[in-house]
């Protein structure tokens, strides 16, 4: 199950493995954007895309996947930068996770971006890690990194959803086959934004909306966003549709710092009057993709922002969950964060 | 209270100073193991086990070394027998025909090395190793201790799943352990479906122990129980965690003129070299070991690691030197982990709090290899800790197909200390008794007695000294225990505890050298054969010589990490041993220098010895009149020879180490040699003791909690050095921190597999997890066994600090939430929703 090589009855011939060291390949460093999309449609897949490398590193180093050629997007200037775009941002895909959450519009009128990226993971490792490989980023099951031949590294099976399969960090919502969730901090922030996925090959460029750009098990079981070989993500822009409006982001994990998120959630909302006039809310972590909460955006609509609407609000959030034998307690986790993240953090009810 | 003892007050013990070794660590230039190179240098890399249990039927390395650039490939086979150890009294300790050698032919877990391939360069190793095919038996695995112990259960050894010890015949060297196959019946395990850990028979029927080795008690047990206001009965399980030391173990290694040359990882220096020289199987003589740095080690490379072997043998077998790295990856399997411990315990306590007996069964999850001692060490922790009138002790040693453990700071004392300290919670809270008030009626105190008696009828043994009671009140005092009690507990969806916890270790052993030269311009130079493994004991017990001798510090120079320089016979660095050890051993030598200086100065310069003194860097007559600087002694050293430069050396092993007598011939003529074998009286075992305080705050909607303040106070003897103590207080309690809030392994029990194996998986705790300013003291009252009065301190802060913060969980939030630790956000979260523990108290490894 750990080799490649089939394992027969009684006795099994195992080719031998080997881990954390880096395997070799041919490294490309483009210099433009031009530049880079030739050599993915030239190498197609036998193409592996790098942006910051912290999730590119870790599966080449395991020599789990082992690409003839790496396209190293860091020197590439034109996707670096945040600029003005109608009123809104364009970010580039390669800017740093801390320059995202120093950008002081992104501050001042997206906060919940700048909140969501400086969740992620530890200080050096958003010196390092992008905004694009933030969103586009593998899952962290630990048996499909670990390497086992499961349904999204190609097998007919899911390790993780076994009767003693441990699954603590697990779906939730919306498995197929498939239980693993999408680790991304920045995606749900950009999902609430109503944020625009630029994305560019030989053929010309399009754009997707954020919460479009993830695709779960039962689209694509071996993908987590529609990223397909040759395309390249360049771009992420926020239109100013949500500009200053009340966000809520919260990320829970076990460590304070360096540490996927158990569940996260976002929220932003215009109220009007003590009434909801528009909201989005998005989480992560419980579903292969991000999921962004329309029965939620559609019950709150209009209404008062009480406890008690949060409250309902929390409960309707959890309605399609399944729990796994160790993750459980995701769910009233996450009918609380989205309790929080519609009506605010209230008075718990003390017995 | 009785007048507490003080010491006198020093010129350089107890204050701060810069270590010599500093500047290099801070700027990168120091050189740790991984750093050093070597003519012709070739590289290693391991091929390890993918099965938790599996024999090696064939090996196809045909393809692999017909790579270009590959050198070898070793396999068990290739590696030497180890020798039986000799203890420093001859005895004989014969090497266990079931213990690891490095490599193996039956992988007994998943990450067990079971070749090396050497090359040119690392990713030549790697890809050769993937052209290896390798033909597997799979046997029949367990990694859960208490499934091998269900009926039907697997075995983690063929040869069965426990470890016991068999008695000791008359007159014969101890025996090695034995391997049994113990299960317990359904009937036992009907405990089990309660969230009791069951407590099924100890040994199969009819296997003969050594006394005391699975179970010991003195005192009433059931009168105790039988006659207590509040007896509680509860089941906890603690975590396995790896060392997770930053530097993995890597070693470099090369042969030269019959010599080999070691560079490695390791706790110890010149302790290294008897435990290369028995896993090579050559001679100590021929074994030069050199590392000046090590980056952590937790117990985990006390004498460095059997790993470090295999380059020390592809070196010989190739004639050019060989390192082998080893990966973060590799060192998730073969960096050694602590030991759960599944525990159950029954204690008794009387209305006003007092404990009447203590009835503890523990289940040691022992990994593969030799038996550990934690065990029974949590045990004999808990009864010095907790003073029970009366108690039994039970432990099984289950083997498990998970990697091997070996002693992680505080070994088993951790573990006693984090079954009982719940159990004292709890039992404050049921009593309506602080707390502190709790752990402060049952501390011990002064020379309180430690563990069973040594032979039935036999007196039980103490402890040299115990303060914790007057840490537990400079506690409270630096805590302002009082003002956090009153404050209110909750606000909002926060909800807020504190939490005390006292634990303790051993701190200390005797019997070491010192060694050390006044040069011709007086100046000293100290042969340190202690490791360099970042608690800075390698110069801070040094300082005692310069404290005796009256000489700044400025003028010593401290040789150290290369047992090619001469260095004496020293304690190994490993159970805290160190500062205790060899500050005694600073001591003798430092008599020793004091005895020549004065015997040479009424040489030359008449009267007896008695008539002079030392100090201010001069050996002189008492109330004035002729003396001699240390130079000049030193230079009358050389003229004069024999025992006052080094080319005599006093009878060896009594009065002097092998080592010693050795290093001291080589160093002869140099200056005065000054040497002592530190043979002062000790009444009592040395142990060390540490009040941790904490307080947290947890958020009840999320499960998620934070810990606001953490202090602890030590009761360690002596301060040597502030700023070394202060970061082993605090960095160990860290440790224990860890234990509490996160550090886990996970493994798929079904297929016997690591699924955590990096630090973002097992968690250890990263400095934000722990609050910015966190607090220390030390009560600095010196032991009155030892003559300057210092302890260790690398061990108790562990257990306090772990349980400080559970304690304080279960003041935030009841009794009903966690029978294990680490506690995480889900335990909270799900146990809070249904209103009683939810998480699975028995299963390991979740």
């Amino acid at each position: 199950m750990l080799s490649r090589d089939r394992e027969g009855a009684g006795g099994e011939t195992k080719m031998a493995i080997v881990r954390d060291i880096m395997p070799a390949f041919e490294l490309f460093q483009p210099a433009n954007i031009a530049d880079a999309i030739a050599l993915l449609d030239r190498y197609g897949r036998d193409a592996w895309v790098m942006a910051g490398g912290l999730d590119s590193f870790d599966w080449l180093k395991d020599r789990i996947k082992k690409p003839k050629v790496v396209v190293d997007l860091s020197q590439i200037g034109e996707l670096r930068g945040i600029r003005d775009w109608n009123g809104g941002l364009e970010i580039g895909a390669m800017t740093t996770l801390t320059e995202v959450v120093r950008h002081p519009v992104v501050k001042e009128k997206f906060g919940i971006l700048s909140t969501g990226a400086e969740a992620a993971a530890s200080p050096q490792i958003r010196n390092q890690g992008t905004l694009g490989g933030n969103v586009s980023q593998d899952t962290r099951c630990w048996y499909y990194r670990g390497g086992w031949k499961c349904y999204r590294a190609g097998g007919n099976v899911c390790f993780a959803d076994t009767p003693t399969a441990i699954n603590r960090e697990h779906a939730i919502i919306g498995a197929d086959r498939c239980v693993a969730v999408n680790p991304s901090d920045s995606a749900p922030a950009l999902i609430v934004l109503d944020a625009q996925m630029v994305i560019r090959n030989s053929r010309g460029e399009r754009s997707v909306n954020a919460e479009d750009y993830f695709v779960g098990p039962d689209i694509d079981i071996t993908r987590m966003n529609v990223l397909k070989p040759g395309d390249l993500l360049t771009a992420i822009r926020i239109p100013a549709t949500w500009a200053g409006a009340q966000f809520y982001f919260e990320k829970v994990r076990d460590r304070q710092v360096w540490d996927f998120p158990i569940l996260n959630v976002a929220s932003a909302m215009v109220v009007s009057n003590g009434s909801i006039e528009r909201m989005r809310i998005a989480v992560n972590a419980a579903a292969a993709r991000p999921l962004r909460l329309t029965v939620v955006e559609d019950f709150m609509r209009g209404k008062q922002r009480t406890a008690q609407m949060g409250d309902m609000a929390g409960k309707i959030a959890v309605g399609p969950a399944e729990p796994l034998r160790y993750n459980g307690y995701k769910i009233p986790l996450m009918r609380n964060l989205v309790k929080r993240a519609v009506s605010g953090v209230e008075e718990a009810k003390w017995a | 209270m009785p007048d507490l003892p003080k010491h006198p007050a020093y010129k350089i013990i107890g204050k701060n100073y810069t270590t010599p070794d500093l500047v290099a660590k801070v700027t990168g230039k120091a050189r740790y193991a991984e750093d050093y190179r070597a003519e012709g240098m070739v590289f290693a890399k391991l091929l390890l086990s993918p099965m938790p249990h599996a024999r090696v039927r064939k090996i196809d390395a045909s393809e692999a070394l017909k790579m270009p650039g590959v050198k070898a490939i070793l396999t068990a086979d290739d590696l030497p027998a180890p020798a039986a150890s000799v203890t420093d009294l001859g005895q004989v300790i014969p090497a266990n025909p079931l213990g690891e050698k490095g490599l193996t032919n039956e992988p007994v877990y998943q990450g067990e090395p079971i070749l090396a391939v050497c090359a040119v360069d690392e990713l030549t190793c790697a890809e050769a190793i993937e052209r290896i095919y390798i033909d597997f038996e799979r046997l029949p695995h367990a990694v859960d201790p208490l499934e091998s112990l269900r009926p039907g259960g697997s075995n983690a050894r063929e040869q069965g799943n426990i470890w016991i010890r068999p008695p000791q015949p008359q007159g014969q060297p101890t025996p090695a352990p034995l391997v049994k196959d113990l299960k317990w019946t359904e009937a036992d395990f009907e405990e089990a479906k309660q969230g009791r850990l069951p407590m099924g028979k100890l040994r199969p029927d009819g296997v003969e122990v050594a006394p005391q080795s699975d179970e010991w008690s003195w005192g009433d047990v059931d009168a105790g129980l039988k006659n207590a206001a509040l007896v509680l009965d509860e089941t906890f399980v603690t975590p396995n965690t790896s060392h997770q030391t930053l530097e993995t173990r890597t070693a470099m290694a090369y042969w030269q003129n019959g010599k080999v040359y070691v560079h490695c990882s390791t706790q110890s220096t010149q302790g290294t070299v008897p435990y290369i020289a028995r896993v090579l199987n050559v001679d100590p003589s021929d074994v030069v070991v050199i590392s000046e740095y090590t980056g952590g080690g937790f117990g985990s490379k006390i004498t460095s690691s059997v790993s470090a072997i295999i380059p020390a043998v592809l070196s010989k077998k190739l004639g050019v030197p060989v390192m082998m790295r080893v990966s973060r990856e590799e060192e998730h399997y073969i960096g050694r982990a602590r030991p759960s411990l599944h525990g159950r315990l029954k204690v008794g306590f009387t209305k006003e709090g007092k404990i009447t007996a203590v009835d503890m069964f523990v289940i040691l999850d022992n990994g593969p290899y030799d038996p550990q001692n934690d065990a029974n060490n949590s045990g004999r922790m808990l009864s010095l800790m907790y003073q029970p009138p009366a108690m039994r002790w039970r432990g099984v040693t289950v083997l498990t197909n998970t990697p091997p453990r070996l002693s992680q700071s505080q070994p088993g004392g951790f573990q006693g200390i984090t079954l009982m300290e719940p159990i004292m919670a709890k039992a404050s809270r049921k009593l309506g008794i602080d707390q502190v008030a709790l752990h402060r009626m049952n501390a011990p105190e002064g020379k309180a007695p430690i563990g069973p008696p040594p032979a039935p009828n036999g007196k039980r043994t103490y402890v040299t000294s115990a303060y914790i009671k007057e840490a537990l009140d400079r506690g409270v005092e630096m805590f302002e225990w009082e003002a956090r009690k009153a404050k209110p507990k909750r606000s909002a969806t926060k909800v807020r505890g504190i939490g005390v916890a006292t634990s303790c270790f051993v701190g200390g052993t005797v019997g070491y050298d010192g060694l050390f030269i006044i040069k011709p311009d007086g100046r000293i130079t100290v042969q340190s054969g202690i490791g360099n493994l970042g608690t800075e004991s390698v110069h801070d017990a040094h300082r005692v010589i310069a404290e005796v001798l009256d000489v700044p510090w400025e003028k010593c120079e401290v040789v150290w990490g290369n047992t090619s320089k001469n260095l004496p016979y020293t304690c190994n660095s490993g159970g805290s041993q160190t500062t205790h050890a060899m500050t005694r051993a600073a001591w003798a030598a430092a008599q020793d220098a004091k005895k020549k200086l004065t015997e040479i100065a009424a040489k030359k310069l008449g009267g007896s010895p008695a008539d002079y003194e030392v100090s201010r860097e001069r050996v002189s007559r008492r109330g004035g009149g002729s003396g001699l600087t240390l130079a000049e002694a030193a230079q009358e050293a050389i003229k004069m020879g024999g025992i006052y430069d080094g080319h005599e050396t006093p009878a060896v092993p009594k009065e002097i180490g092998a080592f010693t007598a050795a290093a001291a011939k080589a160093l002869a003529g140099q200056g005065l040699i000054a040497m002592g074998k530190d043979t002062m009286p000790r009444d009592g075992a040395t142990h060390s003791y540490v009040a941790g305080f904490a307080e947290v705050e947890v958020d009840v909607e999320t499960g998620v909690y934070r810990i606001v303040d953490y202090m602890a106070v030590a009761d360690v003897g002596t301060i040597i050095h502030p700023r070394s103590l202060g970061g082993q207080v605090l960095g160990r309690s860290t440790l224990g921190i860890g234990h509490a809030i996160g550090q886990k392994w996970v493994y798929d029990p079904h297929y016997g597999i690591a699924l955590a194996k990096r630090f973002h998986h097992n968690k250890p705790p990263t400095i934000l997890d722990v609050p910015v300013d966190m607090q220390w003291d030390a009560l600095d009252i010196p032991d009155p066994e030892t003559p300057v009065g210092a302890r260790g301190i690398g061990e108790p802060p562990v257990g306090a600090g772990c349980c400080a913060i559970l304690n304080a969980l279960s003041d935030a939030l009841g009794d009903e939430i966690f029978r294990r630790a680490p506690v995480n956000l889900d335990t909270i979260l799900s146990s809070l929703e249904a209103g009683r523990p939810m998480q699975e108290p028995l299963t390991a490894h979740i």
